[in-house]
């Protein structure tokens, strides 16, 4: 129907438990165009792994997808057989996870790891792909590359290892990647430089990224547009300008109190008072209504659906008006 | 790497000499050789004479040196009870055991390792639990209650495979091999399967949790995100990864299916080492004993040296100076 790339529609993840559903991701929708960076931002537990991994379609069991489609380019591929959306991965989506430390076989070179990946998706010959795995590994800021390509991974530091990471994602050219926190297990000193990596290399492949992070400061810089996430839902998604300078969820200016810098994610969720309810105590009406400072009646029984205002969606009653002027306009 | 090899080595050798130090001193208490030797009616000064023939009156010391300086030649001694060079009766008795260790490790190994893999992939499937649960009557069966039971049920009810013996055997240079005959092949079935057994058990069982702690690491789920088929995941990667222990433990296994191959050696009357010492502690055979001993603690010691080297060959963590150096650039 649309020109995105990616578009997810009312998807919902769930865990079958002894004690009941566990509703991880609960009805969010949102799409991503194609070369567009998105930044998902949201405390730990927010649901951000879980939506990229029912993405890759690697839900681990009993996680599965309960509700809603997954399309790319217009296809659906969230219930596709195993090995169809296996040639989708790293074909057409990549992903990037946190440790890069933990995310290379250590038995392997890591070029035999790269040509592995690229001979699996492209018709290429070992020495062709071995080729490749160099500019690759050169692309990615690794120095005599032709050198390094037979280097083992415990051979890297980790700052190393993760652009060699981010070479196996883009290795067979996928349209999208989704990089899960892919700085927040490095230091301090590296993660602008990763995160400035991947801004160029995707804007070079023209490669569309969902980037999950709980840094508002690396979504500011990298960021085309940003989703929210609390509790398993989606607070706000718009344009970084307008949600970073312009917030209008109560969750989101919260999160906003102060101008970011690279790093000091914890400090800034600190302000905002209490922390996420588990998935097992999420109150009714507005999930985040135990510690919203404007919350009202209303907030307590009903769940607020996301509502346009400008060029966000916003999920909060405070907008209800907005949704009743456009209505009259419209 | 090659300083290393020698440190084993020397360290080795004072291994086997503590070894064959207790098992000397240990065997020129246990009893005394000239009682069998000489009959119930040789006169005192008879035996007084075999014992110096024997050596036997010189002090512990001198006979131990004696002992080993032989052993460094090769020269093992005389057996007490048929006077032939205990290394004949050695090089004579070693193919057997051989044959019969080599063919149950390699058993378990054929059996136990692809059940492993496939219990560690299909956990709860009805096929692994069964193989599971019959894998626990395997560990606990004493070896000699397998062997009766494979007698009773082939040989003495079926009538299929001969209850003891080797069959034919044919002699290549000084190896008697029971392998190019119908009746040798028949006749190693049910002691290798006897011997096999508890390593089978034991082999599956390990693969089967090395697998299913190996399938969790971040990097057999990278591997997955790449786009890699299940095949060169479930092999390449996670198989691969389990490799160590496994290895660890068919050494000491195979190790153990020499020294212990004793007792399924005893139940089938099989013509190797272990039979040879089970006749030897009867008659209080020093020489043959002592040198039974030295000759395991030897098997160990070279099956750890392998053991080793196989670790560095498998994981490069552990090779120093690999291509590149040690380095772990920045
Ligand atoms: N295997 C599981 N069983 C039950 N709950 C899970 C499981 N995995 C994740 N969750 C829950 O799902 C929620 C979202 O997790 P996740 O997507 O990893 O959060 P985020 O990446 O935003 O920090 C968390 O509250 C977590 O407790
Ligand atoms: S809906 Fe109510 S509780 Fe929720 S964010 Fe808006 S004002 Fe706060
Ligand atoms: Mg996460």
């Amino acid at each position: 129907m649309s020109s995105a790339l990616l578009e997810v529609r009312n998807l919902r993840v769930e865990f079958p438990t002894r004690r009941g559903t566990l509703r991880a991701v609960d009805d969010i929708s949102f799409s991503i165009a194609p070369g567009e960076v998105l930044g998902v931002v949201g405390e730990s537990g927010a649901g951000k792994s879980l939506t990229g991994a029912a993405i890759i379609g690697l839900l681990e069991p009993p996680g599965r997808i309960a509700a809603g489609e997954i399309l790319l380019e217009g296809r659906r591929i969230d219930n596709l057989p195993y090995e169809e959306l296996r040639k989708i991965r790293g074909r057409q989506i990549g992903a990037i996870f946190q440790d890069p430390l933990t995310s290379l076989n250590p038995l392997y070179r890591v070029g035999d790891q790269i040509i592995e990946t690229i001979r699996t998706h492209l018709p290429l010959s070992e020495a062709q792909a071995r080729k490749r795995a160099i500019d690759l590994l050169q692309e990615v800021g690794i120095s005599s590359a032709a050198e390094r390509v037979d280097h083992y991974p415990h051979q890297f530091s980790g700052g190393m290892r993760q652009r060699v990471v981010i070479a196996l994602a883009l290795c067979a050219e996928p349209r999208l990647i989704v990089a899960d926190e892919p700085t927040t297990a490095l230091d301090v000193s590296i993660q602008a430089q990763i995160i400035t990596l991947i801004k160029r290399l995707c804007r070079e492949h023209k490669t569309a990224v969902m980037l999950v992070t709980h840094d508002m400061g690396v979504i500011a810089e990298t960021a085309d547009r940003v989703a929210v996430m609390y509790a398993g839902r989606i607070a706000e998604i718009g344009p970084v300008r307008d949600v970073v300078q312009n917030a209008k969820h109560p969750y989101t200016q919260g999160l906003m109190g102060a101008i970011p810098s690279i790093g000091g994610a914890e400090e800034r969720l600190a302000q905002i008072e209490g922390s996420m309810p588990r998935l097992t105590a999420i109150p009714p009406g507005c999930a985040f209504n135990p510690r919203c400072p404007k919350a009202f009646d209303r907030c307590r029984v009903d769940r607020p659906e996301p509502i346009p205002v400008g060029t966000t969606q916003v999920a909060c009653w405070l907008y209800e008006d907005a949704r009743a002027k456009e209505a009259v306009h419209g | 790497m090659i300083a290393y090899v020698l440190r084993r080595l020397i360290q080795s050798m004072l291994v086997m000499l503590t070894v064959a130090f207790v098992a000397f001193s240990l065997f020129s208490f246990v009893g005394d050789p000239v009682a069998n030797m000489a009959g119930e009616d040789a006169s005192q000064r008879d035996r007084d004479q075999l014992r110096r023939d024997l050596g036997l009156a010189d002090p512990f010391p001198l006979r131990f040196v004696r002992f080993v300086g032989g052993v460094l030649q090769g020269e093992f001694g005389f057996s007490y009870r048929n006077l032939q060079p205990v290394a004949r009766l050695i090089v004579d008795r070693l193919p057997a055991t051989v044959e019969l260790a080599v063919s149950a490790t390699a058993l378990a190994l054929l059996v136990g390792v692809p059940m492993g893999v496939y219990c560690g992939l299909n956990r709860s499937s009805a096929l692994a639990q069964a193989i599971q649960a019959v894998s626990l009557v395997g560990i606990s069966l004493p070896t000699f209650v397998t062997g009766i039971l494979l007698i009773l049920t082939f040989s003495v009810g079926l009538g299929w495979l001969p209850p003891f013996g080797r069959g034919d055997t044919v002699r290549i240079g000084w190896w008697q091999t029971g392998l190019l005959s119908v009746s040798g092949i028949k006749s190693l079935l049910l002691p290798s399967v006897t011997l096999a057994m508890f390593q089978m058990a034991l082999v599956m069982r390990l693969v089967r949790s090395e697998m299913m702690e190996v399938l969790r690491k971040d990097f057999i789920k990278f591997a997955r995100a790449r786009g890699l088929t299940s095949r060169a995941v479930n092999f390449g990667h996670a198989l691969r990864n389990t490799l160590v222990p496994v290895i660890t433990i068919t050494g000491l296994q195979f190790g153990s299916a020499v020294a212990f191959a004793i007792v399924t050696e005893t139940v089938f009357q099989w013509p190797g080492l272990g039979l040879l010492f089970v006749q030897a502690v009867a008659y209080v055979d020093i020489p043959v004993m002592a040198t039974y001993l030295v000759l395991i603690s030897f098997f160990f010691v070279v099956i750890n040296l392998v053991v080793d080297l196989l670790y560095y060959a498998i994981d490069p963590r552990l090779r120093d100076g690999g291509p590149g150096g040690t380095g772990k650039g920045r």
